[in-house]
């Protein structure tokens, strides 16, 4: 069973549709082909929160519905919990 | 999709989903008259607000269009104007009299309270009783104009209920029927994509005018929206950005050119199709704006549970988020959260949803109407005189 979900190909992050836990190796599926990928968590990650399912360094751009959503403000490793404390706005 | 959809066609071919008389305050001080009339009549909706004094220019005529377009909206089958002066009381009547339907206006100086309650509460009498008499016949799909705006967003709503939205919004476009969505300044992040889907170049060019004036107007006053724009709830829920909130939010438009750009509270002028208006992000006044423009049902996603609804729009409201949905059960309409566990599919959530449009344009009370949500706001531009 999956526990969360990747809008399109290329993106960086997923959102969790159950609660993961850290330590957790969980698997993702991707909306748009259907195919799913395994990630092992480094955090916990609440559901409707997002897991980095790529390496990002510092101020790169974050893709999410095959879009920009902001840049990073530390490095994301794969499996990491990406929210307020690591990404922020581009625009304000 | 099969079922017989009824509704309730008006004087100017225009139809209702609903058939309120309401008692229409056309300033803040005229409430009390509009709510001792609705209290002695039954079937009669008092919508209190709180302006409509001393306003000017094209904050003045911001009220007036959203008065008289209430007014004028066919969920409404009768309307009793209550003003404190004649002049703008006889603006306001005459603007919603123009569509044909039924107006007794009343103003309060000279006469005061008492004697104006008196007179204007024969006239609602006799226009619920009226009212009471026009029957539900059927209507067309295109016929029912839809409003569309989420609200306490999260994640879930990009993956789910918005979606969701979009399928049933592209369904009703195809049909012929008039589709709104707006939320100017939650564009951003992805207000390229609704760009790039004006249908001329001159619609583009209005859009894109409309946005930057309303970032400019967010800029001059504070230097970003960090702390609102997304809101608490909005990052409790997941939301990271305000462009990640915009590219959820915007899922629901669907996938259709866009036929127009309306100001606020502005009718469409531009034939069938989905229309852009500026607008506020803030629930009760983005939604007594469309109504205003004509909207007469409401497709509502909501992640962490909004319990917005209007006194003459109906909202339906559906989640993705399994948590609301059971939290929150009696808010929502239409649970659509088995998107989430891939338990439902996202054409099967579009025929949910529009099951519960034609329910609800028939006449089944949504969530809002049966918990008594009527928030009425009106939209201010800058401070009155």
């Amino acid at each position: 069973m999956h526990k969360f979900l990747i809008h399109k190909r290329g993106d960086h992050v997923g959102v969790a549709t159950s609660d993961i836990a850290a330590g957790e190796t969980v698997v993702g599926v991707y909306m748009d082909d259907e195919s799913s990928v395994e990630v092992a968590a480094r955090h916990d990650v609440p559901l409707g929160h997002k897991i980095a399912i790529a390496e990002l360094a510092e101020a790169d751009q974050v893709l999410e519905y095959g879009s920009p959503i902001g840049l990073t403000t530390a490095a994301v490793a794969v499996g990491d919990y990406v929210h307020t404390h690591n990404i922020k706005s581009a625009r304000w | 999709m099969d079922g017989e959809l009824l509704g309730y066609r008006r004087q100017n071919g225009r139809v209702g989903v609903r058939n309120h008389v309401i008692v229409l305050p056309v300033d803040d001080i005229s409430n009390a008259a509009c709510e001792a009339v609705a209290s002695h009549i039954q079937g009669t909706l008092a919508l209190p607000h709180s302006y409509g004094r001393l306003q000017f220019g094209e904050d003045l005529e911001l009220h007036f269009r959203t008065m008289i377009g209430t007014g004028s909206n066919p969920n409404v089958a009768a309307a009793v104007v209550i003003g404190i002066e004649q002049n703008w009381t006889r603006r306001v009547a005459e603007g919603i009299a123009a569509t044909g339907k039924p107006v007794s206006a009343f103003s309060i100086e000279g006469a005061g309270d008492l004697e104006t309650v008196r007179r204007a509460s024969w006239a609602a009498k006799d226009l619920v009783q009226a009212a009471t008499e026009i029957q539900r016949e059927p209507v067309a799909l295109e016929e029912i104009w839809v409003s569309i705006k989420c609200g306490e967003s999260d994640t879930t709503t990009g993956l789910g209920s918005c979606p969701t939205v979009g399928v049933v919004v592209d369904d009703l476009v195809d049909a012929g029927a008039h589709v709104f969505f707006g939320e100017t300044s939650e564009l951003t992040g992805g207000e390229h994509l609704i760009a790039d889907r004006m249908a001329t170049p001159e619609l583009r060019e209005r859009f894109q005018a409309t946005y930057d004036d309303y970032v400019a107007l967010i800029e001059a006053e504070e230097s970003d929206l960090l702390g609102s724009q997304p809101t608490q709830g909005n990052i409790a829920g997941g939301l990271s950005t305000i462009e990640e909130k915009a590219l959820g939010n915007i899922e629901k438009t669907g996938t259709k050119e866009v036929v127009g750009v309306l100001a606020p509270a502005e009718a469409p002028d531009n034939g069938a199709g989905l229309y852009f208006m500026d607008s506020s992000s803030a629930a009760a006044e983005h939604i007594t704006l469309m109504a205003a423009g004509g909207a007469v049902l409401h497709l509502f996603p909501t992640g962490q549970g909004n319990v917005i609804g209007n006194p003459i729009e109906p909202v339906i409201k559906l989640t993705a988020n399994p948590t609301t949905a059971k939290t929150m059960a009696e808010h929502i309409d239409v649970d659509v959260s088995g998107l989430l566990s891939r338990e439902l599919t996202l054409p099967r959530a579009g025929e949910l949803l529009m099951e519960h449009v034609r329910r609800t344009a028939n006449g089944r009370l949504t969530a809002a109407e049966a918990l008594g949500h009527r928030e009425f706001s009106m939209t201010k531009l800058y401070r009155s005189a």
